[in-house]
């Protein structure tokens, strides 16, 4: 579907190589604007609390680079040296990705909520200081 | 279906997973769900660049199975650090993130040089590729060095280390990176076209080191989220590179993650960008020397305890002192001892308090502390009057009136929490020097403060016990 909408994109033909040449930068700028918003609106909701966590998601998450990573060592006509490049890239994201998401979930579990009835009274964190008087007059 | 269609298939589903993710972030409760969700993404990311890949006759399986294997066999302990730990696994693993970027941006060009394919280099590509391995190349020394000083590996220095014409010199280096990035971009297939690339390698990594070096303790939440940032940022030119557009969004959703909170870090400092990274801060500005009259006033544990004991309200302060000394622990007792007492605890999180962002709350959280109970400087400093008692744990500069006052003070104008407003202070600090900014606290010499020296476990401990003791009675 991807080429169907660039069919009148240069370097078309290339595109049995894993996109390798291709020049539709509009699209990949488009693309990249629109991810960046995304992620704005998304992340400016995280929790506070959750600050550290987010962090080595997004540590995971980066490690995205795997994709480039395997493109790269799995290529049939490549130099030994170059496949190797992609080899230890290929470790250093893997490296990131497991050590990324154990850690945050971790770290998440460890986030928990007031036992017993305490909580139901106190609701959101926003309305703390609220339900802080409330429990200072008991 | 061609395997290409299915390939971009799979990773639009990846991609939206990836923004589930992070949107489930938004709430403890479910962002567990956001874990599940990303592991989700990448190992469909994986498969559908594997079907690509498999596709269009890829080879060299076993050794990629070989480094997967080896990639886990290290990120497994990694992800078993102390959490006093977190913040230097987060800078080291940003350097494997930096490096992985730049070593597939250094493969992608020489593979590209060799077969001559100018289609290859355009100069979008050529843009790309020179910002990938230049974000990817500093990522990589700045945050081993980030790491380093984190660790407090010993030969990497703790204080900043700052030279004349220090910023002169690193934009001199940045500017011939850029122009050998101009000239590659020009002539991609000159013959000098590797060693110019190299040289932009070279640059990258000495640049790392460069801008890691003049920055101190108290600004590492910034500089590691801006690491953060550049890590994604690579990912980004990657996919630019490679025309891979889960690539790029993934980059993207990284890259704000990190800008985002570089500028709330920045922001609960009262600093720019610019001078964080340009302004080394950290040497001890010693205009105060009157400073060495004034007397602290210190006090006993017991009469902290039996102050504590009659409060309505205590909130604790913690700061990065409390990682140090792990006194996380000792201090969900005195939490729960006043608790059972009727009195109300709460905790006020400075947001730049201790190495990274958040870094407090997970420590808390790992003692068992109730979420609800850490408290956002916005949110508790409207109570602080109210506070009968603040204690403050190993924090400093985030609590120092001198940041409303004094203009001549370097973190003027700095948000803080209002730890002097409260009825009466207990301050535990580790030694009588100042904190890592190098500045004297006006808090700890105000009539209301008394200080408890000694180390926080130690000090936190005692404090405890006798909570624990006196209702025995």
């Amino acid at each position: 579907m991807i080429q169907t909408a660039h069919s009148e994109a240069p370097g078309h033909a290339a595109q049995a190589g894993g996109g390798h040449g291709q020049v539709d930068f509009m699209g990949a700028l488009f693309v990249f604007m629109l991810a960046t918003f995304i992620g704005f609106m998304v992340i400016q909701r995280v929790s506070r609390l959750l600050h550290t966590p987010l962090m080595s998601l997004t540590n995971a998450i980066s490690a995205i680079a795997v994709v480039g990573a395997l493109i790269v060592s799995a290529g049939k006509d490549a130099p030994g040296y170059i496949t190797a490049l992609g080899l230890v890239a290929i470790f250093c994201s893997t490296t990131n990705i497991v050590s990324g998401f154990l850690i945050t979930d971790r770290m998440l579990k460890m986030f928990k909520k007031q036992g017993g009835s305490a909580s139901a009274s106190r609701g959101e964190p926003e309305h703390a200081p609220r339900a802080l008087g409330g429990e200072v007059a008991k | 279906m061609s395997a290409e269609t299915l390939v971009q298939l799979i990773y639009l589903v990846s991609t939206a997973l990836f923004i589930l993710s992070l949107r489930w972030m938004s709430d403890p409760q479910t962002a567990r769900k956001g874990v599940f969700s990303g592991v989700a993404a990448m190992a469909l990311a994986v498969v559908g660049t594997l079907t690509g890949v498999i596709a269009t006759g890829g080879t060299h399986y076993w050794w990629i199975l070989g480094a997967f294997a080896l990639g886990a066999a290290v990120g497994y302990p990694l992800a078993q650090v102390p959490l006093t730990a977190v913040p230097q696994r987060t800078a080291l693993s940003h350097a494997f993130g930096g490096l992985a970027a730049g070593l597939v941006g250094t493969a992608k060009f020489f593979l590209y040089y060799g077969q001559r394919n100018e289609a290859a280099l355009a100069p979008f590509i050529v843009v790309a590729l020179v910002a990938e391995i230049l974000l990817g190349f500093l990522t990589f020394t700045g945050s081993i060095l980030a790491a380093g000083k984190l660790q407090e590996v010993k030969w990497i220095p703790q204080r900043p280390v700052t030279y004349p014409m220090q910023n002169a010199s690193n934009l001199a280096l940045f500017g011939l990176a850029l122009a050998l990035g101009v000239a590659l971009v020009l002539h991609p297939l000159a013959p000098w076209a590797p060693w110019a690339f190299v040289g932009i390698i070279l640059l990258s990594l000495a640049f790392g080191v460069l801008l890691i070096i003049p920055i101190g303790g108290a600004d590492m939440p910034t500089v590691i989220s801006i690491l953060n940032a550049y890590a994604g940022l690579s990912a980004v030119a990657m996919g630019f590179v490679l025309n891979n557009k889960l690539l790029i969004t993934a980059g993207a959703l990284d890259g704000s993650s990190g800008l985002i909170l570089s500028v709330i870090m920045c922001k609960a400092m009262n600093r720019s960008f610019f001078n964080v990274l340009f302004g080394a801060f950290g040497q001890t500005t010693t205009a105060s020397a009157e400073g060495e009259q004034k007397a602290y006033k210190s006090d006993t544990v017991e009469s902290a305890a039996q102050v504590m004991e009659q409060a309505n309200l205590v909130v604790i302060v913690p700061g990065y002192g409390m990682a140090v000394a792990q006194a996380q622990h000792k201090v969900r007792e005195v939490y729960d001892l006043l608790r059972k007492k009727g009195v109300t605890v709460k905790f006020a999180i400075h947001p730049v308090a201790g190495r990274m962002p958040g870094h407090m709350n997970v420590l808390l959280a790992e003692a068992e502390i109730p979420y609800e109970d850490l408290m956002e400087m916005s949110e508790i400093n409207g109570d602080m009057p109210q506070a009968d008692v603040v204690l403050v744990i190993g924090a400093n500069d985030v609590v120092n009136p001198a940041a409303r006052s004094d203009k001549n003070s370097p973190i003027y104008g700095m948000p803080i929490i209002d730890a002097d407003k409260a009825k009466t202070v207990y301050a535990i600090k580790r030694s009588k020097a100042p904190g890592f900014a190098g500045i004297d606290n006006e808090l700890y010499f105000l009539d209301k403060t008394f200080m408890l020296f000694g180390d926080a476990k130690t000090v936190v401990g005692d404090l405890a016990r006798k909570l624990a003791g006196d209702s025995g009675h």
